[in-house]
């Protein structure tokens, strides 16, 4: 499958995060056309005029929130608008508050798995149709380590990525009919906004680096991948660990 | 917004200071980042963290530090004039990647690709390149200022805070955003040429004909232990704008992953270290064609390279001498280095066009020198001597480097010293933007 010939358009859903600006500036480095959305226009203009002057490729900011599921449909619909020609979906939007944070205060619980799992199967379920009817492009969907296994440090978040995952397998299913790939992305810890005053990260890696590495996935039409590799080796230990053990465990 | 206590060090690795940092991505957070720490301690702005000493260390650890380095977007380009507007955490690295194919260099820059556009401005950078394009504020338009009262402002070269920001070390406000005219160029590589020079004096003949001939780039390699006839010998380069466009390899990253121990830079090693460099080459001369990268960041191709001083860390003393000085300073301060045998590698002669714009730039029209020394005892003493050659002669000491001046030292070398403590005195709540560098020059705060 070659999927990264010349002219495809990127959608970035939640552009303003490193990991979305690292993978855009990848792609439009190899000549694709992308569209940036997210909540924060400002942010997406200054990113498209940045991609443009450096790459010579068409950006285009538009809005987007997960949060206001009601406005998808419409959204999707713009974006067929939008791009001609091969449609790929890079989808990395997410909330993660501190699970203390959530304990405290459950109501947080809503906006953290509506941005991370519902706000992002929604607007896949209504671009899928697009990428059907076109019987070409690729979808990413970042989820997390996070997703691989219950921990108490951050539950709400990781059972949202779970469900995402689950929605990437069943999607990958789906899409397969068409020649379109899917492609589920397990970042380890990365150094970016979102991590910045986290405690306990190791191993972490910068958002260019994870970005090279699913472009790279993206062109072999990889389904599942730990970025950096090693992760597959760290959560394939950790999701053995005995549920009678791992409940004592504080991580 | 985020913050986090972290430990900061200069380049040098001299002085260290934990303090609550942040690392804003977006300009939303850039401002909500300023404002908040505005509102409470103060804050210093970093942005490579390359300057040497201690310019960008906060006082205390209740004060806030901000990384600038993710604030690194185009925000404008015209490539029919190429003028550029970027956000201040854009480093020289990205200016070249981005620009270079495209016709357009960033005029002026420092030995280092990972300095970024804000610090450029607040040390008005220079370099190999000054006697033909002057210092990287030569070049800059404009830019966006965030004064200590929180108003953005937008500053132009008749703005009253141009020239104090300008070599200002970031006391004015934060710069966010730098506009600057980049260079038409043809080609993406330099032409190099290499020349043995066996002494001080046919250094400054080869200077004195290179600047005749109006030579886009000379600098020139020192071996600082070499001492009596041979004091000043080295290898002197010159190199040219090449219209050639020369295939670029992807450089290939070496680091150094360890502190080296103490030991590891005696006398000894920096005297073999001197001589395999002197010999790298056996003909009297070479040319070469050198991608801009490699000609102008030598030592980025070794990420980490302080650490080889070790856990101590070290200084960079960089000094410039009027020219009708040089032939009388120069031989005495090499002379006091070689006989300190405290000298490193990476002794550097170069020359200087003129005056920067700003109130504390460093260049004038003479040579500039440099040298890094490891932390230990004794190095103090010898900077003062050096600090006295240097100013005795007219000279100043480059504050990018600094960590050691005094009030007084700084006083008499810098004209501008008390116009540019006015300036931040008439200006509010200057206090809340300053750093370890602007109390021991005593620049701002309590001290000033």
């Amino acid at each position: 499958m070659s999927i990264q010939t010349k002219n495809e358009t990127w959608l970035i859903l939640g552009a303003s995060s490193s990991l979305a600006r690292a993978f855009a500036a990848e792609v439009a480095g190899q000549g694709h056309d992308v569209i940036l959305a997210g909540r924060d226009q400002d942010d997406m203009a200054a990113t498209a005029t940045d991609l443009t002057a450096r790459f010579d490729i068409k950006a285009t900011p538009t809005a987007f929130d997960a949060m206001r599921m009601e406005q998808h449909p419409t959204f999707a619909a713009a974006i067929d608008a939008m791009a001609a020609g091969t449609l790929n979906i890079f989808l990395v939007f997410a909330q993660m508050p501190e699970q203390d944070d959530i304990d405290a205060d459950p109501t947080l619980v809503v906006p953290t798995v509506t941005a991370t799992y519902s706000g992002a199967v929604s607007v896949l379920h209504c671009l899928a149709p697009l990428l059907e009817q076109r019987q070409a492009g690729h979808v990413v969907i970042v989820g997390s380590v996070a997703g691989d296994r219950g921990r108490i440090k951050n539950y709400v978040y990781g059972s949202a990525k779970a469900g995402l995952h689950a929605y990437a397998q069943g999607l990958r299913a789906r899409l397969f009919k068409s020649g379109i790939g899917v492609t589920t992305v397990k970042p380890g810890f990365l150094d970016t906004a979102m991590t910045w005053d986290a405690e306990g990260m190791f191993l972490v890696s910068s958002p260019q680096a994870a970005a090279a590495d699913i472009n790279k996935a993206v062109t072999k039409g990889k389904d599942v991948i730990y970025t950096p590799r090693f992760w597959w080796v760290i959560m394939t230990i950790i999701k053995h660990i005995p549920e009678a053990i791992m409940k004592k465990l504080a991580f | 917004m985020s913050w986090k206590s972290l430990e900061l060090t200069g380049w040098g690795r001299n002085s260290h200071q934990t303090a609550l940092t942040a690392r804003p991505e977006r300009q939303k957070d850039l401002q909500r980042a300023i404002g908040d720490s505005l509102a409470q301690s103060g804050l210093v702005a970093h942005g490579g963290l390359r300057a040497y000493g201690d310019q960008a260390l906060p006082r205390g650890d209740d004060q806030h530090a901000l990384l600038t380095t993710r604030m690194n977007r185009i925000l404008a380009f015209d490539s029919a004039t190429g003028i550029v507007t970027v956000e201040a955490g854009m480093c020289f690295r990205d200016m070249i990647r981005a620009f270079v194919p495209k016709g357009w260099l960033i005029p002026v820059s420092p030995g280092t690709a990972f300095a970024t556009m804000g610090g450029a401005i607040a040390n008005d950078i220079h370099g190999k390149n000054h006697d033909t394009q002057g210092s990287f504020c030569n070049h800059v338009l404009g830019f966006e200022l965030i004064t200590p009262d929180g108003n953005t402002q937008q500053v132009t070269p008749d703005h009253n805070l141009f020239r104090a920001t300008i070599g200002g070390c970031g006391l004015t406000g934060v710069i966010t955003t730098v506009t600057v005219q980049l260079k038409k160029i043809s080609g993406n590589c330099v032409q190099v040429t290499e020349t043995k020079i066996k002494d001080l004096e046919s250094y400054l003949i080869a200077f004195d004909e290179a600047i005749a001939q109006n030579v886009d780039y000379t600098v020139g390699w020192i071996d600082g232990l070499a001492k009596g006839k041979r004091m000043g010998r080295g290898i002197f380069e010159t190199a040219t704008l090449s219209d050639e466009t020369i295939e670029l390899k992807p450089a290939k990253e070496k680091s150094v992953p360890i502190d080296f121990p103490a030991l590891a830079l005696n006398p000894l090693s920096v005297r073999s270290f001197n001589l395999l460099y002197r010999n790298r080459f056996l003909r009297k001369s070479r040319t070469t064609l050198t991608p801009f990268e490699a000609f102008n960041y030598p030592l980025d191709a070794i990420s980490d390279w302080n650490r080889i001083y070790g856990k101590r860390g070290f200084h960079q003393f960089q000094c410039v001498i009027p020219r009708s000085e040089g032939e009388r300073a120069l031989p005495l301060l090499l002379d006091t280095i070689a006989r300190s045998g405290a000298g490193s590698f990476l002794s550097v002669l170069k020359t200087m066009g003129g005056d920067g714009r700003g109130l504390l730039s460093f260049p004038m029209k003479g040579y500039t020198l440099a040298l890094d020394f490891p932390h230990k005892a004794g190095v103090e003493a010898l900077f003062r001597s050096l600090h006295k050659i240097t100013a005795d002669h007219g000279g100043r000491i480059y504050l990018a480097k600094d960590s050691m001046l005094t009030r007084d030292e700084f006083d008499a070398m810098y004209p501008n010293a008390d116009e540019m403590r006015q300036v931040l005195a008439s200006l509010p709540h200057s206090e809340k933007l300053t750093s370890q560098m602007a109390a021991r020059l005593a620049l701002t705060g309590d001290a000033a």
